[in-house]
Protein backbone atom coordinates (compact mmCIF):
# COMPACT_ATOMS: atom_id res chain seq x y z
CA UNK A 1 0.00 0.00 0.00
CA UNK A 2 1.45 3.26 -0.94
CA UNK A 3 1.83 5.93 1.74
CA UNK A 4 -0.81 7.97 0.26
CA UNK A 5 -3.42 4.89 0.55
CA UNK A 6 -2.03 4.81 4.49
CA UNK A 7 -2.58 8.71 5.30
CA UNK A 8 -5.99 8.57 3.62
CA UNK A 9 -6.92 5.38 5.47
CA UNK A 10 -5.70 6.51 8.50
CA UNK A 11 -7.26 9.82 8.07
CA UNK A 12 -10.90 7.94 7.30
CA UNK A 13 -10.36 6.20 10.81
CA UNK A 14 -9.45 9.39 12.58
CA UNK A 15 -12.36 11.43 11.47
CA UNK A 16 -14.68 7.87 11.78
CA UNK A 17 -13.49 7.47 15.31
CA UNK A 18 -14.33 11.08 16.25
CA UNK A 19 -17.02 11.66 14.93
CA UNK A 20 -18.70 8.46 16.13
CA UNK A 21 -17.60 9.33 20.04
CA UNK A 22 -21.02 7.50 20.98
CA UNK A 23 -20.45 4.39 18.98
CA UNK A 24 -17.37 3.12 19.83
CA UNK A 25 -18.56 -0.09 21.43
CA UNK A 26 -19.70 -2.61 18.35
CA UNK A 27 -22.85 -3.72 20.01
CA UNK A 28 -25.30 -6.79 18.71
CA UNK A 29 -28.21 -8.86 20.12
CA UNK A 30 -28.49 -12.41 18.68
CA UNK A 31 -32.02 -13.87 19.12
CA UNK A 32 -30.23 -17.01 19.53
CA UNK A 33 -29.65 -18.86 23.02
CA UNK A 34 -26.25 -18.46 24.43
CA UNK A 35 -24.54 -22.11 23.43
CA UNK A 36 -25.73 -21.64 19.46
CA UNK A 37 -24.48 -17.86 19.74
CA UNK A 38 -21.36 -18.72 20.74
CA UNK A 39 -20.77 -21.26 18.05
CA UNK A 40 -22.03 -18.99 15.41
CA UNK A 41 -19.54 -16.26 16.97
CA UNK A 42 -16.57 -18.76 16.80
CA UNK A 43 -18.09 -20.22 13.23
CA UNK A 44 -17.43 -16.57 11.99
CA UNK A 45 -14.55 -15.80 13.46
CA UNK A 46 -12.89 -19.09 11.94
CA UNK A 47 -14.62 -18.71 8.23
CA UNK A 48 -12.66 -15.28 8.01
CA UNK A 49 -8.77 -16.64 8.70
CA UNK A 50 -8.48 -15.97 12.24
CA UNK A 51 -7.82 -18.41 15.14
CA UNK A 52 -9.53 -18.67 18.27
CA UNK A 53 -6.80 -18.51 20.81
CA UNK A 54 -8.99 -19.02 24.23
CA UNK A 55 -12.45 -18.49 25.97
CA UNK A 56 -12.61 -17.35 28.36
CA UNK A 57 -15.05 -18.59 31.48
CA UNK A 58 -15.98 -15.34 33.35
CA UNK A 59 -19.24 -16.39 34.39
CA UNK A 60 -17.58 -19.96 35.96
CA UNK A 61 -14.95 -17.39 38.02
CA UNK A 62 -18.09 -15.80 39.37
CA UNK A 63 -20.08 -18.68 40.31
CA UNK A 64 -17.11 -20.74 41.80
CA UNK A 65 -16.52 -17.69 44.08
CA UNK A 66 -20.40 -17.26 44.97
CA UNK A 67 -21.39 -14.47 42.80
CA UNK A 68 -24.92 -15.43 40.51
CA UNK A 69 -24.55 -14.67 36.62
CA UNK A 70 -26.07 -16.46 33.72
CA UNK A 71 -23.56 -17.04 30.34
CA UNK A 72 -20.70 -14.63 30.28
CA UNK A 73 -17.49 -15.45 28.15
CA UNK A 74 -14.57 -13.64 26.50
CA UNK A 75 -13.56 -15.29 23.23
CA UNK A 76 -10.12 -14.18 22.08
CA UNK A 77 -9.11 -14.14 18.57
CA UNK A 78 -6.05 -13.48 16.27
CA UNK A 79 -4.11 -14.18 13.14
CA UNK A 80 -0.92 -15.57 13.48
CA UNK A 81 1.70 -14.23 11.59
CA UNK A 82 -0.24 -11.43 12.51
CA UNK A 83 0.06 -11.16 16.17
CA UNK A 84 4.08 -11.87 15.68
CA UNK A 85 4.27 -8.96 13.71
CA UNK A 86 2.41 -6.59 15.27
CA UNK A 87 3.74 -7.30 18.23
CA UNK A 88 7.50 -7.25 16.81
CA UNK A 89 6.96 -3.89 14.70
CA UNK A 90 4.50 -1.57 17.38
CA UNK A 91 4.88 -3.52 20.88
CA UNK A 92 2.85 -0.73 22.20
CA UNK A 93 -0.13 -2.72 20.94
CA UNK A 94 0.55 -5.63 22.31
CA UNK A 95 -1.89 -5.23 25.55
CA UNK A 96 -4.66 -5.28 23.42
CA UNK A 97 -3.83 -8.33 21.52
CA UNK A 98 -5.30 -10.73 20.98
CA UNK A 99 -8.71 -9.29 19.74
CA UNK A 100 -11.58 -10.14 21.64
CA UNK A 101 -15.04 -10.38 21.82
CA UNK A 102 -17.45 -10.34 24.79
CA UNK A 103 -20.68 -12.95 24.82
CA UNK A 104 -22.88 -13.08 27.50
CA UNK A 105 -26.60 -14.02 27.79
CA UNK A 106 -30.28 -11.88 27.97
CA UNK A 107 -33.03 -14.10 29.26
CA UNK A 108 -33.21 -15.85 25.40
CA UNK A 109 -31.00 -14.39 23.79
CA UNK A 110 -27.53 -13.21 23.62
CA UNK A 111 -25.48 -10.22 23.17
CA UNK A 112 -22.49 -9.19 22.27
CA UNK A 113 -20.29 -6.38 22.74
CA UNK A 114 -16.82 -5.27 21.75
CA UNK A 115 -15.06 -2.01 21.29
CA UNK A 116 -14.48 -1.06 17.80
CA UNK A 117 -10.73 -1.54 16.26
CA UNK A 118 -11.04 1.70 14.86
CA UNK A 119 -11.09 3.54 17.95
CA UNK A 120 -7.15 1.90 17.91
CA UNK A 121 -6.39 4.59 16.18
CA UNK A 122 -7.31 7.21 17.60
CA UNK A 123 -5.11 5.44 20.55
CA UNK A 124 -1.88 4.38 18.08
CA UNK A 125 -2.12 7.45 15.24
CA UNK A 126 0.63 5.74 13.32
CA UNK A 127 -0.14 5.19 9.64
CA UNK A 128 1.48 2.09 9.24
CA UNK A 129 -1.60 0.50 11.21
CA UNK A 130 -4.24 2.28 9.96
CA UNK A 131 -4.81 -0.34 6.88
CA UNK A 132 -4.75 -3.39 10.30
CA UNK A 133 -7.58 -0.81 11.69
CA UNK A 134 -9.89 -0.72 8.57
CA UNK A 135 -9.53 -4.38 7.56
CA UNK A 136 -9.99 -5.69 11.85
CA UNK A 137 -12.77 -3.32 11.78
CA UNK A 138 -14.64 -4.70 8.42
CA UNK A 139 -13.87 -7.71 9.55
CA UNK A 140 -15.19 -7.48 12.83
CA UNK A 141 -18.75 -6.20 11.10
CA UNK A 142 -18.55 -9.06 9.23
CA UNK A 143 -18.68 -11.57 12.00
CA UNK A 144 -21.04 -9.75 14.29
CA UNK A 145 -23.56 -9.48 11.26
CA UNK A 146 -23.30 -12.90 10.52
CA UNK A 147 -23.96 -14.03 14.16
CA UNK A 148 -26.79 -11.41 14.14
CA UNK A 149 -28.32 -13.26 11.12
CA UNK A 150 -27.71 -16.54 12.22
CA UNK A 151 -31.44 -18.14 12.47
CA UNK B 1 -61.89 14.94 -8.49
CA UNK B 2 -64.61 11.98 -7.95
CA UNK B 3 -67.04 14.74 -7.76
CA UNK B 4 -65.92 16.15 -11.17
CA UNK B 5 -66.20 12.54 -12.46
CA UNK B 6 -69.61 11.55 -11.20
CA UNK B 7 -70.84 14.77 -12.08
CA UNK B 8 -70.45 13.40 -15.59
CA UNK B 9 -72.98 10.55 -15.04
CA UNK B 10 -76.68 10.82 -14.48
CA UNK B 11 -78.79 9.90 -11.47
CA UNK B 12 -78.57 6.10 -12.68
CA UNK B 13 -74.79 6.41 -12.74
CA UNK B 14 -75.15 5.69 -16.80
CA UNK B 15 -72.83 8.29 -18.82
CA UNK B 16 -74.31 11.27 -19.74
CA UNK B 17 -71.82 11.72 -23.17
CA UNK B 18 -71.46 8.98 -25.89
CA UNK B 19 -68.53 7.16 -25.23
CA UNK B 20 -67.20 8.78 -21.86
CA UNK B 21 -68.18 4.82 -19.97
CA UNK B 22 -64.91 3.44 -21.16
CA UNK B 23 -62.74 6.97 -20.94
CA UNK B 24 -63.93 7.20 -17.63
CA UNK B 25 -63.16 3.67 -16.59
CA UNK B 26 -59.76 3.93 -18.17
CA UNK B 27 -59.57 7.53 -15.92
CA UNK B 28 -60.48 6.10 -12.89
CA UNK B 29 -57.94 3.11 -13.10
CA UNK B 30 -54.96 5.69 -13.75
CA UNK B 31 -56.30 7.83 -10.91
CA UNK B 32 -56.66 4.75 -8.44
CA UNK B 33 -53.05 4.06 -9.64
CA UNK B 34 -51.65 7.29 -9.15
CA UNK B 35 -52.85 7.52 -5.97
CA UNK B 36 -51.54 4.35 -5.23
CA UNK B 37 -48.19 5.05 -6.37
CA UNK B 38 -48.00 8.10 -4.33
CA UNK B 39 -49.18 6.45 -1.03
CA UNK B 40 -46.49 4.03 -1.95
CA UNK B 41 -43.86 6.42 -2.58
CA UNK B 42 -44.90 8.34 0.45
CA UNK B 43 -44.78 5.13 2.40
CA UNK B 44 -41.32 4.30 0.73
CA UNK B 45 -39.79 7.90 1.70
CA UNK B 46 -40.81 7.52 4.84
CA UNK B 47 -38.51 5.78 7.81
CA UNK B 48 -39.04 2.31 8.83
CA UNK B 49 -39.31 2.62 12.36
CA UNK B 50 -39.19 -1.24 12.58
CA UNK B 51 -35.14 -1.42 10.67
CA UNK B 52 -34.01 1.44 12.45
CA UNK B 53 -35.34 0.27 15.82
CA UNK B 54 -33.51 -3.02 15.47
CA UNK B 55 -30.53 -1.09 14.19
CA UNK B 56 -30.39 1.47 16.71
CA UNK B 57 -31.97 0.35 20.12
CA UNK B 58 -32.82 -3.28 20.16
CA UNK B 59 -29.69 -4.49 21.68
CA UNK B 60 -30.19 -2.21 24.58
CA UNK B 61 -33.96 -2.03 24.80
CA UNK B 62 -34.60 -5.62 23.40
CA UNK B 63 -36.24 -6.61 20.35
CA UNK B 64 -39.92 -5.86 21.33
CA UNK B 65 -38.77 -3.43 23.58
CA UNK B 66 -38.89 -5.85 26.90
CA UNK B 67 -35.92 -3.92 28.07
CA UNK B 68 -32.27 -5.35 29.22
CA UNK B 69 -29.04 -2.80 29.70
CA UNK B 70 -31.82 -0.34 28.44
CA UNK B 71 -35.45 0.41 30.39
CA UNK B 72 -38.25 -2.03 28.65
CA UNK B 73 -40.24 0.53 26.32
CA UNK B 74 -43.32 -1.85 26.30
CA UNK B 75 -44.12 -1.86 29.57
CA UNK B 76 -48.14 -0.04 29.06
CA UNK B 77 -47.05 1.72 32.32
CA UNK B 78 -44.29 3.45 30.55
CA UNK B 79 -46.08 3.47 27.19
CA UNK B 80 -48.79 5.63 29.18
CA UNK B 81 -46.56 7.60 30.94
CA UNK B 82 -44.50 9.43 28.72
CA UNK B 83 -44.75 11.79 26.00
CA UNK B 84 -43.65 11.78 22.07
CA UNK B 85 -41.57 14.76 22.94
CA UNK B 86 -40.23 13.01 25.50
CA UNK B 87 -39.15 10.00 23.64
CA UNK B 88 -37.88 12.28 20.81
CA UNK B 89 -35.79 14.44 23.09
CA UNK B 90 -34.54 11.26 24.91
CA UNK B 91 -33.40 9.54 21.45
CA UNK B 92 -31.39 13.10 20.32
CA UNK B 93 -29.92 13.75 23.75
CA UNK B 94 -29.28 10.78 25.44
CA UNK B 95 -28.56 10.00 28.86
CA UNK B 96 -24.91 11.74 29.17
CA UNK B 97 -23.09 9.26 31.87
CA UNK B 98 -26.02 6.97 31.87
CA UNK B 99 -24.76 4.12 29.10
CA UNK B 100 -28.00 5.81 26.42
CA UNK B 101 -25.89 7.82 23.57
CA UNK B 102 -27.01 10.80 21.98
CA UNK B 103 -28.33 10.20 18.60
CA UNK B 104 -27.52 12.25 15.09
CA UNK B 105 -29.90 10.39 13.43
CA UNK B 106 -31.90 12.69 11.51
CA UNK B 107 -35.43 13.96 12.77
CA UNK B 108 -37.27 11.90 10.39
CA UNK B 109 -35.71 8.42 11.44
CA UNK B 110 -35.79 9.63 15.22
CA UNK B 111 -39.90 9.65 14.07
CA UNK B 112 -39.82 7.02 12.62
CA UNK B 113 -38.12 4.98 16.21
CA UNK B 114 -40.76 6.76 18.43
CA UNK B 115 -43.84 5.82 15.74
CA UNK B 116 -42.55 2.16 16.01
CA UNK B 117 -41.75 2.55 19.96
CA UNK B 118 -45.52 3.60 19.89
CA UNK B 119 -46.81 0.58 18.16
CA UNK B 120 -46.32 -1.30 21.20
CA UNK B 121 -48.93 0.80 23.28
CA UNK B 122 -52.88 0.63 23.58
CA UNK B 123 -54.18 3.99 23.31
CA UNK B 124 -52.45 7.38 21.89
CA UNK B 125 -49.55 8.85 23.30
CA UNK B 126 -50.12 10.91 26.27
CA UNK B 127 -49.38 14.56 26.30
CA UNK B 128 -48.52 17.32 29.00
CA UNK B 129 -49.17 20.75 28.60
CA UNK B 130 -45.72 22.02 28.79
CA UNK B 131 -47.00 24.64 31.67
CA UNK B 132 -44.44 25.21 34.51
CA UNK B 133 -45.22 23.46 37.65
CA UNK B 134 -44.55 26.52 40.65
CA UNK B 135 -44.12 24.84 43.89
CA UNK B 136 -42.18 25.30 46.70
CA UNK B 137 -38.94 23.50 46.54
CA UNK B 138 -38.10 23.43 50.22
CA UNK B 139 -40.56 21.80 50.95
CA UNK B 140 -40.17 19.27 48.11
CA UNK B 141 -36.99 18.48 48.49
CA UNK B 142 -37.94 17.06 52.07
CA UNK B 143 -40.61 15.47 50.37
CA UNK B 144 -38.04 13.87 48.17
CA UNK B 145 -35.43 12.47 50.44
CA UNK B 146 -38.43 10.79 52.57
CA UNK B 147 -40.00 9.48 49.66
CA UNK B 148 -37.66 9.13 46.38
CA UNK B 149 -34.24 9.39 47.79
CA UNK B 150 -34.26 5.93 48.05
CA UNK B 151 -34.78 4.69 44.19
CA UNK B 152 -33.39 8.01 42.63
CA UNK B 153 -30.64 9.48 45.09
CA UNK B 154 -30.24 11.35 47.64
CA UNK B 155 -28.99 14.16 44.49
CA UNK B 156 -31.04 12.28 41.88
CA UNK B 157 -28.39 10.35 40.46
CA UNK B 158 -30.58 7.19 39.91
CA UNK B 159 -30.10 3.50 40.45
CA UNK B 160 -26.92 1.95 40.07
CA UNK B 161 -26.39 -0.17 37.02
CA UNK B 162 -27.95 -0.29 34.29
CA UNK B 163 -32.24 -0.44 32.70
CA UNK B 164 -32.98 -3.87 34.02
CA UNK B 165 -30.46 -6.84 34.10
CA UNK B 166 -31.72 -10.09 33.18
CA UNK B 167 -28.00 -11.91 33.48
CA UNK B 168 -27.30 -11.57 37.23
CA UNK B 169 -29.27 -10.37 40.20
CA UNK B 170 -29.90 -7.04 41.49
CA UNK B 171 -32.27 -5.13 44.15
CA UNK B 172 -34.76 -3.43 41.73
CA UNK B 173 -36.34 -4.96 38.88
CA UNK B 174 -35.51 -1.48 37.20
CA UNK B 175 -33.04 1.29 37.33
CA UNK B 176 -34.52 4.31 38.61
CA UNK B 177 -34.12 7.09 36.39
CA UNK B 178 -31.35 9.64 37.07
CA UNK B 179 -33.21 12.74 37.70
CA UNK B 180 -30.45 15.18 37.36
CA UNK B 181 -29.43 14.09 34.37
CA UNK B 182 -29.17 16.56 31.93
CA UNK B 183 -30.59 14.43 28.51
CA UNK B 184 -33.60 13.81 31.57
CA UNK B 185 -34.02 16.85 32.46
CA UNK B 186 -34.02 18.21 29.32
CA UNK B 187 -36.52 15.85 27.93
CA UNK B 188 -39.36 15.88 30.56
CA UNK B 189 -41.36 18.70 31.31
CA UNK B 190 -42.67 19.38 34.59
CA UNK B 191 -46.59 17.99 33.82
CA UNK B 192 -44.91 14.81 32.52
CA UNK B 193 -42.91 14.88 36.09
CA UNK B 194 -46.29 15.61 37.76
CA UNK B 195 -48.52 13.04 36.32
CA UNK B 196 -45.99 9.95 36.74
CA UNK B 197 -45.44 11.36 40.40
CA UNK B 198 -49.65 11.27 40.69
CA UNK B 199 -50.06 7.68 38.95
CA UNK B 200 -46.91 6.04 39.70
CA UNK B 201 -45.52 3.22 37.38
CA UNK B 202 -47.07 -0.29 37.18
CA UNK B 203 -44.63 -2.79 36.94
CA UNK B 204 -42.07 -0.95 38.64
CA UNK B 205 -41.27 0.16 42.44
CA UNK B 206 -42.83 3.76 41.49
CA UNK B 207 -46.34 3.67 43.05
CA UNK B 208 -48.70 6.92 42.77
CA UNK B 209 -47.67 9.49 45.50
CA UNK B 210 -51.29 10.33 45.89
CA UNK B 211 -52.06 6.69 47.00
CA UNK B 212 -49.14 6.97 49.76
CA UNK B 213 -51.06 9.85 51.09
CA UNK B 214 -49.18 13.18 49.51
CA UNK B 215 -51.47 16.04 48.20
CA UNK B 216 -51.62 17.65 44.56
CA UNK B 217 -49.91 20.79 45.79
CA UNK B 218 -47.04 17.82 47.53
CA UNK B 219 -47.02 16.84 44.12
CA UNK B 220 -45.81 20.51 42.60
CA UNK B 221 -43.31 20.70 45.21
CA UNK B 222 -41.51 17.83 44.45
CA UNK B 223 -41.17 18.76 40.98
CA UNK B 224 -39.88 21.90 41.83
CA UNK B 225 -37.05 20.41 43.41
CA UNK B 226 -36.40 17.84 40.89
CA UNK B 227 -36.43 20.78 38.32
CA UNK B 228 -33.86 22.42 40.53
CA UNK B 229 -31.60 19.93 39.76
CA UNK B 230 -30.84 21.71 36.23
CA UNK B 231 -28.94 24.49 38.27
CA UNK B 232 -27.07 22.40 41.02
CA UNK B 233 -23.85 21.16 39.57
CA UNK B 234 -23.10 17.41 39.20
CA UNK B 235 -20.49 15.61 41.40
CA UNK B 236 -19.23 13.54 38.48
CA UNK B 237 -15.82 12.21 38.44
CA UNK B 238 -14.07 14.27 34.88
CA UNK B 239 -13.46 12.94 31.97
CA UNK B 240 -10.39 11.37 31.18
CA UNK B 241 -8.32 13.75 29.00
CA UNK B 242 -7.68 12.84 25.52
CA UNK B 243 -4.05 13.07 25.92
CA UNK B 244 -4.80 10.06 28.17
CA UNK B 245 -2.61 7.33 27.24
CA UNK B 246 -4.08 4.20 25.64
CA UNK B 247 -1.35 2.07 27.21
CA UNK B 248 0.34 2.10 30.86
CA UNK B 249 3.86 1.05 30.63
CA UNK B 250 6.10 0.59 33.05
CA UNK B 251 9.87 -0.47 32.69
CA UNK B 252 11.17 -3.11 34.80
CA UNK B 253 15.24 -3.05 36.10
CA UNK B 254 14.55 -7.42 36.40
CA UNK B 255 14.93 -10.21 33.70
CA UNK B 256 11.96 -11.43 32.28
CA UNK B 257 11.35 -14.32 34.85
CA UNK B 258 12.07 -11.93 37.64
CA UNK B 259 10.04 -9.63 36.44
CA UNK B 260 6.85 -12.09 35.88
CA UNK B 261 7.12 -13.55 39.30
CA UNK B 262 7.25 -10.29 40.83
CA UNK B 263 3.67 -9.34 38.52
CA UNK B 264 2.37 -12.11 39.83
CA UNK B 265 3.33 -11.72 43.89
CA UNK B 266 2.57 -7.78 43.57
CA UNK B 267 -1.17 -9.02 41.81
CA UNK B 268 -1.78 -10.90 44.63
CA UNK B 269 -0.87 -8.72 47.45
CA UNK B 270 -3.08 -6.73 46.23
CA UNK B 271 -6.18 -8.91 46.46
CA UNK B 272 -6.40 -10.14 42.87
CA UNK B 273 -6.23 -13.86 42.33
CA UNK B 274 -3.84 -15.19 39.88
CA UNK B 275 -5.89 -16.96 36.93
CA UNK B 276 -3.52 -17.85 34.93
CA UNK B 277 0.08 -17.02 32.44
CA UNK B 278 0.64 -17.61 29.07
CA UNK B 279 2.46 -16.49 25.93
CA UNK B 280 1.27 -13.49 24.13
CA UNK B 281 0.97 -16.51 21.25
CA UNK B 282 -0.80 -18.93 23.02
CA UNK B 283 -3.37 -20.84 20.78
CA UNK B 284 -1.80 -19.14 17.51
CA UNK B 285 1.20 -21.05 17.28
CA UNK B 286 1.84 -24.97 17.69
CA UNK B 287 2.34 -25.61 21.55
CA UNK B 288 6.13 -25.10 22.24
CA UNK B 289 6.69 -22.88 19.37
CA UNK B 290 5.58 -19.80 21.52
CA UNK B 291 7.28 -16.52 21.77
CA UNK B 292 8.57 -16.68 25.33
CA UNK B 293 9.42 -12.89 25.36
CA UNK B 294 6.11 -12.01 25.51
CA UNK B 295 4.41 -13.20 28.38
CA UNK B 296 1.07 -12.41 29.70
CA UNK B 297 -0.36 -12.57 33.45
CA UNK B 298 -4.06 -12.49 34.24
CA UNK B 299 -5.49 -12.14 37.66
CA UNK B 300 -9.16 -11.29 38.82
CA UNK B 301 -10.86 -9.90 41.84
CA UNK B 302 -14.04 -11.38 41.82
CA UNK B 303 -15.84 -9.19 44.00
CA UNK B 304 -14.73 -6.04 41.95
CA UNK B 305 -15.77 -8.11 38.71
CA UNK B 306 -18.67 -8.40 39.82
CA UNK B 307 -19.16 -4.99 40.84
CA UNK B 308 -18.27 -4.21 37.30
CA UNK B 309 -20.75 -6.00 35.63
CA UNK B 310 -23.61 -4.97 37.92
CA UNK B 311 -22.83 -1.39 36.83
CA UNK B 312 -22.15 -2.37 33.15
CA UNK B 313 -22.44 -5.90 32.12
CA UNK B 314 -20.54 -4.79 29.20
CA UNK B 315 -17.44 -4.52 30.42
CA UNK B 316 -16.09 -7.93 29.00
CA UNK B 317 -13.16 -6.63 26.91
CA UNK B 318 -11.57 -5.32 30.22
CA UNK B 319 -11.86 -9.25 31.12
CA UNK B 320 -9.86 -10.28 33.10
CA UNK B 321 -7.16 -7.91 34.39
CA UNK B 322 -3.97 -8.59 32.76
CA UNK B 323 -0.25 -7.46 32.71
CA UNK B 324 1.79 -8.11 29.55
CA UNK B 325 5.59 -8.39 30.38
CA UNK B 326 7.35 -7.86 26.91
CA UNK B 327 11.50 -8.21 26.61
CA UNK B 328 12.77 -6.40 23.64
CA UNK B 329 16.25 -5.17 23.06
CA UNK B 330 17.37 -6.83 26.44
CA UNK B 331 14.88 -4.41 28.11
CA UNK B 332 11.74 -5.45 30.19
CA UNK B 333 8.92 -3.75 29.94
CA UNK B 334 5.61 -4.04 31.40
CA UNK B 335 2.19 -3.24 29.89
CA UNK B 336 -1.53 -2.58 30.32
CA UNK B 337 -4.37 -1.50 28.71
CA UNK B 338 -5.33 1.87 30.58
CA UNK B 339 -9.18 1.30 31.40
CA UNK B 340 -9.75 4.77 32.35
CA UNK B 341 -9.09 5.62 28.53
CA UNK B 342 -10.89 3.31 27.17
CA UNK B 343 -13.69 3.34 29.70
CA UNK B 344 -14.73 6.31 27.80
CA UNK B 345 -16.10 4.42 25.26
CA UNK B 346 -19.24 3.43 27.75
CA UNK B 347 -20.51 6.95 28.20
CA UNK B 348 -21.13 5.12 31.86
CA UNK B 349 -20.02 7.92 34.26
CA UNK B 350 -20.30 5.29 37.67
CA UNK B 351 -17.76 2.96 35.64
CA UNK B 352 -15.26 5.58 35.26
CA UNK B 353 -15.19 5.73 38.31
CA UNK B 354 -14.43 1.91 38.71
CA UNK B 355 -11.56 2.02 35.51
CA UNK B 356 -10.12 5.09 37.20
CA UNK B 357 -9.27 2.99 40.07
CA UNK B 358 -8.52 -0.25 38.04
CA UNK B 359 -6.07 2.18 36.30
CA UNK B 360 -4.62 3.01 39.85
CA UNK B 361 -4.43 -0.66 40.76
CA UNK B 362 -2.62 -1.60 37.65
CA UNK B 363 -0.08 0.83 37.94
CA UNK B 364 0.46 -0.01 41.41
CA UNK B 365 1.14 -3.58 40.65
CA UNK B 366 3.56 -2.55 38.47
CA UNK B 367 5.68 -0.05 40.00
CA UNK B 368 5.43 -2.72 43.01
CA UNK B 369 6.98 -5.28 40.51
CA UNK B 370 9.50 -3.23 39.51
CA UNK B 371 10.58 -2.47 43.09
Amino acid sequence: MTRIMRLLTAALLLGLSAAACADQLLMIRSSLPFPEAMLALQNAITTRGYKVTRVQNVDQGLSKTGYQTDNYKVVFYGKPEEVAQLAARHPELIPYLPLNVAIFAERNSTLLVTSRPGILAGFFPDPELSATFARWEHDLNEIVNEVQETR
Amino acid sequence: MLFLISGLYDAQGKPQLPGLGYNFRMVKIVIFLLLSLAAATQAQAAPDGAKLYARNCAVCHGENGDGGLGIPLSLPSFQAAVSNDYLRKTIRLGRPGRVMPPSSLPDAEIEGIVRFIRSWGNGAAPLFPPRHVKGDAAHGKQLYSEHCAACHGVNGEGGKGTGVTFSRPRDLPIMAPALNNTGFLASASDSMIRENLKRGREGTPMVSFLNKGLKEKDLDDIVSFVRSFEQTPKPSSPAPAETEQAVLMVDSPYDLATTIENVKRAASSSNFIFIREQPLNFGLVPEGREDPRQHIIYFCSFSMLNQALITDPRVGLFLPCRITVVEQDGKVKMMAVNPKRLGRIFNNSELDAMCAEMTRRYLAIMEEAAL
